[in-house]
């Protein structure tokens, strides 16, 4: 767990601690371990204990003005100094004045007879740190004496009594001892148990090795009056001594979070994303052996290189000028960029060992190069340098450290076709901010590859499936067809575009030829309707005149008839 | 006390003050040596906390610890010498027979 309030001011005044120098260890215990106390250091063989605990005095001697004695119950001095001097320490430099190395391996052919105590050691030191005006001590492997003693009484008290001394002498102490319950009798490890309880820090050590790969890490049991990172830390043993990776420091909540857009390389994807990539964004390009990775690894390094920005390609896959002659036939041109120094293309099969000497690796790298944009192709080989959780620890750490640095990191990731049992998966795409997935469709006889955004955070971003088209003229976007719910891609895609443009213009001349048969027929019944009322008229006149015609015989009847009776003489 | 002859032991006792286990030592040799060696034997007695110098320069941080200086082999021993048959082993003075 991270300090709550940071580094209280005040309890730092209480309490000050004493720095080891160690990169990253002072950071995940709040400051360095705490002074005037004792820290106890548990830990197998060559897990780094009497490396950490010599940094501690040479740190001490070279940056804080405190000296101290190193006490070997295990190594000769002889040798220590000939292993420390493997890490840049020159010890005989810091000796006699700043540094004592005391021999204190117990005699092979000394025979033991009862009982004994360490008085003779505690004031053999006392002596010592008077001359010295030692602030800092080490009791290397102090297991090698306590395993003389008789029994368990034995070895407490004297835990007691060296404990006892320490805290009266105020030297800020490391005792480091084997944590290997093989190596050990019930009783030592109880004893040693029984320290951890009595002292103010303990830290374990431990030293793995997976898949032939050495993983070393470390983990604060303990610290009394301080908060401290509970969770191991990986570290690795470099040319300087112990680097401990500290997960996730406090400063990458405070890290500026940019609102700047840099192009993807792809005019359309950026148009899919609204605008391009986050400025310091983790984007994940995931996809199949061939789905063209690279590629868009590739157009993201030219587009960069043409902003002016320093970029480093750091490729697992194929060599640097592989890469740079594979992208040239897709119009991706990074010659010369490299030829002017701009990008830096690096080959990671030169970089050997774990994945956290790959992180320590790549982090020299982007700081030398000055690197704004970084593009790992593929991030997913990490996983052959370790075991699946150190590498997902490290792409963790390399994005929160990316982010810090505002560097703008584009990380390809080899997906298997065949799914394996033993889950190999980096668990990158949860911290990602920008995942993309690549993919391919294969339908009548073609692989069409696809590409869908599949989050991109803080951004409104498309959630088209669009096809990925290379062509030596460069990398396109194009609006899959989706037909009846069938996404159609490649040749398909193009047919039924044209048989639907076909079909499309054969309905719209039916529909015109329809409209103008209505037309007609509505014409026609039109011409019908004017000829029926024009009839009608025709008829109600012949009505009419009928009327007329028969009112005037009726007249002309009645008319006769009164003649013809006026002629009969009536 | 007679002047030790050619046979006589030479011992040196390196003690932390008078804590238990150091005075144990002391008692345990003084009566060892009364039994085995009488009138043989040399005691040299080094408090390491009076003189922790000479801890350091002779290697002795067990305590207590006892060195057998003469005659050859040296033999270091450290403890309370409790285990009389064991120390006696140790300094050549008993055959596992005896």
């Amino acid at each position: 767990m991270a300090n709550e309030n940071g580094v209280p001011r005040s309890a730092s005044k209480l309490r000050p601690k004493a720095p080891t120098g160690i990169v990253g260890f002072d950071q995940l215990c709040g400051g360095g371990l705490p002074r005037g106390r004792t820290t106890l250091l548990l830990g197998g063989p060559g897990s780094g204990k009497t490396v950490l605990a010599m940094q501690f005095l040479v740190h001490g001697a070279r940056a804080c003005k405190e000296p101290g004695i190193f006490v070997a119950f295990e190594e000769t001095s002889k040798r220590i100094s000939a292993n420390a001097a493997e890490f840049g320490w020159n010890l005989a430099k810091l000796q006699p004045n700043k540094l004592f190395i005391m021999d204190a391996q117990p005699t092979p052919d000394s025979i033991q007879s009862g009982d004994f105590d360490l008085v003779g050691l505690l004031a053999a030191l006392g002596n010592r740190t008077k001359a010295l005006g030692a602030k800092r001590i080490v009791l290397d492997a102090l297991d090698v004496v306590l395993a003389l003693l008789p029994d368990t009484a034995a070895k407490r008290r004297e835990i007691y009594r060296i404990h006892e001394w320490l805290l009266k002498s105020g030297l800020t102490a490391i005792i480091t001892s084997k944590d290997n319950s093989d190596d050990y009798d019930a009783m030592g490890h109880q004893s040693f148990g029984f320290m951890q309880f009595m002292v103010d820090c303990a830290v374990i050590l431990n030293h793995h090795v997976v898949h032939g790969v050495s993983q070393r890490s470390l983990r604060v049991l303990k610290y009394r009056g301080s908060s401290f990172q509970e969770n191991e830390s990986p570290f690795v043993i470099s040319r300087l001594g112990l680097e401990v990776a500290a997960a996730r420091p406090l400063s990458v909540v405070d890290v500026k979070v940019s609102n700047e857009r840099v192009s993807s390389g792809i005019e359309r994807l950026d148009i899919m994303l609204g605008g391009g990539y986050y400025r310091a964004a983790n984007v994940l390009i995931t996809g199949f052996s061939g789905t063209a990775k690279t590629t868009l690894g590739g157009a993201f390094a030219e587009a960069a290189c043409r902003r002016g920005e320093r970029t480093l390609f750091i490729s697992f896959g194929s060599d640097g000028t592989e890469v740079i002659r594979n992208l040239g036939s897709v119009g991706i041109r990074l010659h010369h960029h490299v030829k002017s120094g701009r990008l830096r293309m690096v080959s990671a099969r030169t970089i050997s060992g774990s994945a956290e000497h790959f992180l320590a690796e790549l982090k020299t790298l982007a700081t030398e190069h000055k690197a704004r944009c970084l593009v790992i192709d593929p991030i997913s080989s990490l996983i052959k340098y370790g075991n699946e959780l150190t590498a997902n620890q490290v792409v963790e750490r390399l994005l929160d450290w990316s982010k810090a640095e505002g560097t703008t990191l584009v990380c390809t990731s080899l997906i298997e076709e065949v799914p394996t049992e033993s889950a190999s998966q980096l668990e990158i795409s949860k911290n990602a901010d920008t995942w993309i997935h690549l993919n391919y469709l294969v339908q009548a006889g073609e692989r069409n590859r696809s590409l869908s955004i599949i989050k991109s955070r803080g951004m409104a971003h498309s959630n088209q499936v669009r096809e990925l088209i290379l062509s030596d003229a460069g990398v396109t976007l194009t609006d899959a067809y989706a037909a009846g719910g069938e996404v159609l891609m490649g040749t398909l895609r193009w047919e039924k575009e044209r048989a639907d443009g076909v079909d499309y213009e054969v309905s719209e001349v039916a529909g015109r030829l329809k409209g103008v048969r209505l037309d007609a027929e509505a014409a026609e019944l039109e011409v019908r309707a004017k000829s029926l009322q024009v009839e009608l008229e025709a008829k109600k006149v012949e009505k009419a005149l009928l009327a007329r015609t028969t009112e005037s015989r009726r007249g002309e009847l009645s008319r006769g008839r009164t003649r013809l009776r006026e002629l009969r003489g009536g | 006390m007679r002047k030790p002859r050619a046979q006589s032991f030479k011992f040196r006792l390196y003690v932390a003050d008078r804590t238990p286990n150091s005075a144990l030592a002391m008692a345990n040799l003084t009566a060892l040596c009364r039994t085995h060696l009488p009138g043989r034997h040399e005691i040299e007695i080094v408090d390491v906390l009076r003189k922790p110098e000479r801890a350091i320069a002779d290697g002795v941080f067990m305590t207590p610890a006892l060195v057998k200086i003469t005659p050859s082999p040296i033999i270091r021993l450290t403890g309370t010498l409790t285990r009389t048959q064991a120390t006696l082993q140790a300094l050549g003075l008993e055959t596992p027979s005896a």
